[in-house]
């Protein structure tokens, strides 16, 4: 039974991983990431799971990146600062078909392109999903352990300050003790001598000089599974009063939470307007845009940063609607991405220009 | 004048098929035939910590990480389970794998370039931090894969494509010994740096090896033996002179011998 209780995002975001089945975890301290690591670290020695400290991102993915070789659930994460030096390695994680669950706790909005685009070398691609609030994350959180699982692939869970940092009553999943059962894939050294050794390579398989060894043909088979994901992971979206709305708002994240009450308000004061929230920001749900959007004259895109995810908006309403940026960066002195902008007057007021 | 009791002519096609007499290619090296080139010291590093592996019967229990270089060419020619690394990353990715499996066997297989240029930050905090894992370091002061530039091992004096006057330390630095690096980290159980440039040294980098995997195994904390390899092409030396170049320019500088015994 699941028990409810007034929790902080990172404290519900660190037990809802434990009871998903995460058993490593390593980080390098960085706002506001950092409460995330801190509570991994009191969780995981209590189901005998190891969190580490690393020396620097980089390690910290190639801590998880080993783990995950064992099969074990791993995760790491940091900031959209962080994340870029975690970049080189989860290209190649990617291609290695490693499961790992990364959080990427962003200052602000301005790692849509980083955290969407496969952000680092290479031709590949993450799923990405980003909750708006603490109850959201603890699902997605558990979520995200299932698909890294199912589809042998890094997934982000995107956040920033506030889903951090806010407090909020939520049901939080019992953790377990006994640990998923690790997947036959795994590493442990027992197929050594048995002239079939296992290897687990960004590069491929195989024994070079012999069929099976094909870098070219190991390339071909992720494009391939990159395809798969695109097409077979279940785009998620949160939407509301599109039917007969005029003008269509997209946001995503904490950002999008306040603009859905917002849209609420709006439509309580006459105004026909509607909202979209992108859950999975990869693959984006373009088809469920697409549709609401469809009966609008006009589609406004909401975000906190020079305009990221707008691009992804215009792709998927194809010309059907004209899209117009509403958003913008968003800062305080902190730097910490908690952005001063994020109040239901201004939204409102923005979403109103442009529906006039 | 020539004897034909004692010479055999040349000249002439062979009478029967060439029959392989004898098969050395150690258990856990799948095939003999390498892509790296003649007078490589690599392949007879990893031959010695094959070898060894097999012998203290730990090939089931063996996880090999590998770093990038000419010596990855081995990575997928083993018979030991193997994951492929980036560039100087092979530390972390080995204490990913050793902390979630404590009973395994862990061993990085790493060059000069990327353990010490790229990766040195990696492999001196898994020394400090004890990390019960086995470090190779294949040392042979070039960046051999890429033709022969000047990394950070290269010691004064040694000529490179990006040292081609010799490395001058005015202008290129000095050169970092790992080992003895290593060696002053509380957390390191063994350390230990050998060559391959000849017989007794070959014998003496599997005794060495072999004394890393059972500290190791014995849960003694960080092991690293670092090992000065040939790189004739890398070098622009002759093959035949690789092994006098290495006792001559590498040496002198990284010595030889036990560092660190637990």
């Amino acid at each position: 039974m699941s028990e409810r209780v007034l929790i902080e995002g990172s404290e519900a975001m660190a037990r809802a991983a434990v009871a998903a089945g995460c058993r490593f975890f390593t980080g390098y301290p960085m706002t506001p990431f950092t409460e995330l690591l801190e509570h991994m670290a009191a969780l995981l020695p209590e189901v005998n799971g190891v969190c580490m400290n690393a020396e620097s991102e980089l390690e910290a993915v190639g801590m998880a990146w080993g783990a995950a070789t064992t099969g074990h659930l791993a995760a790491t994460g940091s900031t959209g600062q962080g994340l870029s030096l975690m970049q080189e390695s989860l290209s190649e994680i990617t291609n290695a078909r490693l499961p790992l669950v990364v959080f990427n706790m962003a200052r602000g909005q301005g790692d849509y392109f980083q955290a969407t685009r496969g952000g680092g070398h290479g031709d590949y691609r993450h799923i990405v999903l980003a909750p708006m609030d603490v109850p959201e994350a603890v699902e997605l959180t558990q979520k995200a352990f299932a698909m890294a699982g199912q589809w042998r692939t890094p997934v982000m869970v995107l956040g920033d300050y506030y889903l951090g940092h806010t407090y909020q009553a939520v049901s939080v999943p019992p953790i377990h003790a006994t640990a998923p059962e690790l997947p036959d894939w795994a590493l442990n050294g027992s197929t050594g001598g048995s002239g079939a050794a296992k290897i687990m390579s960004p590069l491929g398989g195989g024994i070079e000089g012999e069929e099976g060894f094909d870098l070219g043909a190991h390339y071909a088979a992720c494009a391939e599974h990159i395809e798969a994901m695109a097409t077979g992971v279940e785009p998620l979206i949160d939407a509301g009063f599109c039917d007969d709305a005029e003008l269509v708002v997209a946001a995503y994240g904490s950002v999008g939470k306040f603009v859905r009450y917002a849209c609420l308000r709006l439509r309580d004061a006459g105004h026909r307007v509607g909202y979209i929230r992108p859950i999975t920001l990869w693959p984006f749900p373009s088809e469920a845009v697409h549709k609401a959007a469809s009966g609008s004259a006009k589609v406004a895109a909401y975000e906190q940063n020079m305009g990221q995810m707008v691009d992804d908006v215009r792709l998927a309403t194809m010309g059907s609607v004209p899209v117009e940026f509403i958003g913008g960066p968003s800062w305080d002195h902190s730097g910490f991405g908690i952005g001063p902008d994020i109040n239901v007057p201004d939204i409102s007021e923005r979403i109103l220009e442009a529906l006039t | 004048m020539s004897d034909d009791r004692l010479f055999l002519s040349t000249d002439q096609p062979p009478t029967e098929p060439a029959a392989l007499v004898d098969d050395f290619t150690p258990g856990l090296i799948t095939q003999a035939n390498h892509h790296l080139c003649p007078g490589c010291g690599e392949p007879i590093a990893i031959r010695a910590a094959m070898e060894a592996i097999e012998e203290l019967e730990l090939a089931q229990s063996t996880i090999t990480v590998f770093g990038i270089g000419c010596y990855t060419a081995f990575a997928h020619n083993l018979d030991v389970e193997v994951v492929q690394a980036l560039h100087g990353r092979a530390p972390s990715v080995a204490t990913g794998i050793k902390r979630m499996l404590p009973e395994g066997f862990v061993l990085t297989v790493q060059g000069d370039g990327d353990m010490v240029n790229e990766g040195l930050q990696e492999v001196l905090h898994a020394a400090a931090r004890g990390e019960n894992i086995t470090c190779l370091l294949l040392n042979n002061g070039v960046f051999g894969e890429t033709g022969g530039q000047m990394t950070t091992t290269t010691t004064l004096g040694q000529r490179t494509k990006t040292s081609i006057e010799g490395r001058d330390p005015h202008q290129h630095g000095h050169p970092i010994l790992l080992s003895d690096l290593a060696a002053t980290m509380d957390g390191s159980a063994y350390v230990a740096r050998c060559a391959v440039n000849n017989a007794g040294n070959v014998a003496r980098t599997k005794r060495y090896i072999t004394r890393a995997y059972e500290s190791q195994m014995a849960g003694a904390g960080f092991s690293l033996v670092e090992i000065l390899t040939m790189c004739p092409t890398g070098w622009f030396v002759d093959t035949l002179d690789g092994p006098e170049y290495l006792q001559d320019t590498l040496a002198p500088v990284h010595n030889i011998g036990e560092l660190k015994t637990p």
